[in-house]
């Protein structure tokens, strides 16, 4: 598994890199860019390998 | 001099006499001690209040095409020349930009921008701003603002005529400054767009990014450039560092220095409508009211362009406890 704010192993971060109102940015199974639209509710964050997750509302 | 005296020239000039202040005044405000700096904002609102009114103008903005900038704008994790988290993705369709409108007006905004990374538009972006901004206006009411980069004449001619009531371009620093952040464009490229701007009858909305390393003399500098530009708008940034971009390991603005400058800008610029823009939340924290009552007269409510913001109705029950009524301002001023 990977750190969905900076890619990098689990094992090799804390979750600091997710600064306060940050979006996820990389997928916590392959560790790939995720593709995210941001919109002003709310954001979508997809995975291309992995498919789309559900809409995240906030 | 003493703080009080400057405070009171201060007043006397821009309330009193109806005077601009000249640079060397708001440059001897900007250098008042830290405990002196309620007092600045204490003024400041005075001249919102007497210059504006106490409506706020809320708006919604959308990136409707993300990342992959050929530009290099070292604040931008939208630039292709570095190396951040975000994906570049390609242009949102009609329905997808018409139902983020619809979201921007159920947060009570009179504003709707609709935001491109790019360094300017092609024909058929041109073609596709002009038919999502007919379409937002039939649909929700809203004004339609756009952010497309560098626009020729012509661009900016038939923006004006489809519709589009605002265009926003920043300077984001001032002339002097502008170098260390940006290299594939110049300041005067993006000052020529904004003036073409406003020869169109748009309202030109142009901002500044402050925190980027610029010094206290090349904000004033900024202050300067922007009285000549003449925006309706003034969208105020505080660096939020991105990750991989020159900037990222940057730290963010002091809270009270960033009210500070809210209040500098409030009175170099009286009557513009002054916005909370990008980096507010990371910014200011619990002292977000206290922007309010320092110059600010509008806000971007929601997200942002590729970060959050705070919840809507964190910022719609501030104004409501402010007794701060939300309007559309460029009716009002």
């Amino acid at each position: 598994m990977y750190c969905s704010g900076c890619g990098r192993p689990e094992s090799e971060c804390d979750g600091a890199c997710l600064r306060p109102l940050d979006i996820p940015r990389f997928c916590s199974e392959c560790a790939r860019k995720l593709d995210v639209q941001v919109t002003p509710q709310g954001y979508e964050a997809t995975c291309r390998t992995h498919g789309e997750p559900a809409p995240k509302r906030l | 001099m003493r703080t009080s005296t400057l405070l009171d020239e201060a007043r006397r000039a821009v309330l009193g006499g109806g005077r601009d202040l000249s640079l060397e005044e708001l440059r001897g405000l900007a250098s008042l001690p830290v405990e002196d700096v309620p007092s600045l904002a204490a003024l400041a609102h005075e001249v919102r209040l007497d210059r504006c009114g106490p409506e706020v103008e809320v708006e919604g903005i959308l990136s409707a095409k993300t990342g992959g900038c050929p530009e290099d704008c070292h604040f931008c994790s939208q630039s292709s020349k570095f190396e951040t988290p975000v994906r570049p993705t390609g242009y949102l369709d009609m329905d997808q930009v018409l139902a983020a409108a619809r979201e921007t007006k159920e947060l009570g905004a009179s504003e709707f921008c609709i935001v491109m990374a790019l360094r300017g538009p092609d024909e058929r972006t041109i073609d596709n701003v002009i038919e999502a901004t007919k379409v937002i206006q039939d649909e929700t009411g809203l004004n339609v603002a756009a952010s497309l980069g560098i626009l020729t004449r012509d661009q900016a001619e038939r923006l004006a005529a489809g519709g589009v009531h605002r265009y926003n371009h920043n300077l984001e620093t001032s002339r002097s400054f502008f170098p260390e952040i940006v290299s594939t464009h110049t300041w005067d490229e993006r000052f020529e767009t904004c003036s073409m701007v406003r020869e169109t009858g748009m309202e030109l909305c142009c901002g500044a990014l402050l925190g980027m390393g610029e010094s206290t003399d090349q904000r004033i500098e900024l202050l300067g450039q922007l009285r000549e530009v003449g925006p309706t708008e003034v969208p105020l940034n505080f660096l939020n560092p991105r990750p991989g971009t020159p900037l990222g390991d940057r730290s963010v603005m002091e809270p009270l220095d960033a009210i500070r400058w809210i209040a500098l800008f409030r009175l170099a610029l009286p009557e513009v409508i002054l916005r909370y823009a990008g980096g507010r939340e990371v910014t200011l924290g619990e002292l977000q009211a206290m922007g309010m009552t320092a110059g600010i007269n509008a806000l971007i409510v929601g997200n942002y362009l590729t970060t959050l913001g705070r919840q809507p109705l964190q910022d719609i029950k501030m104004l409501a406890d402010l007794k701060m009524p939300i309007g559309a301002l460029s009716k009002v001023i």
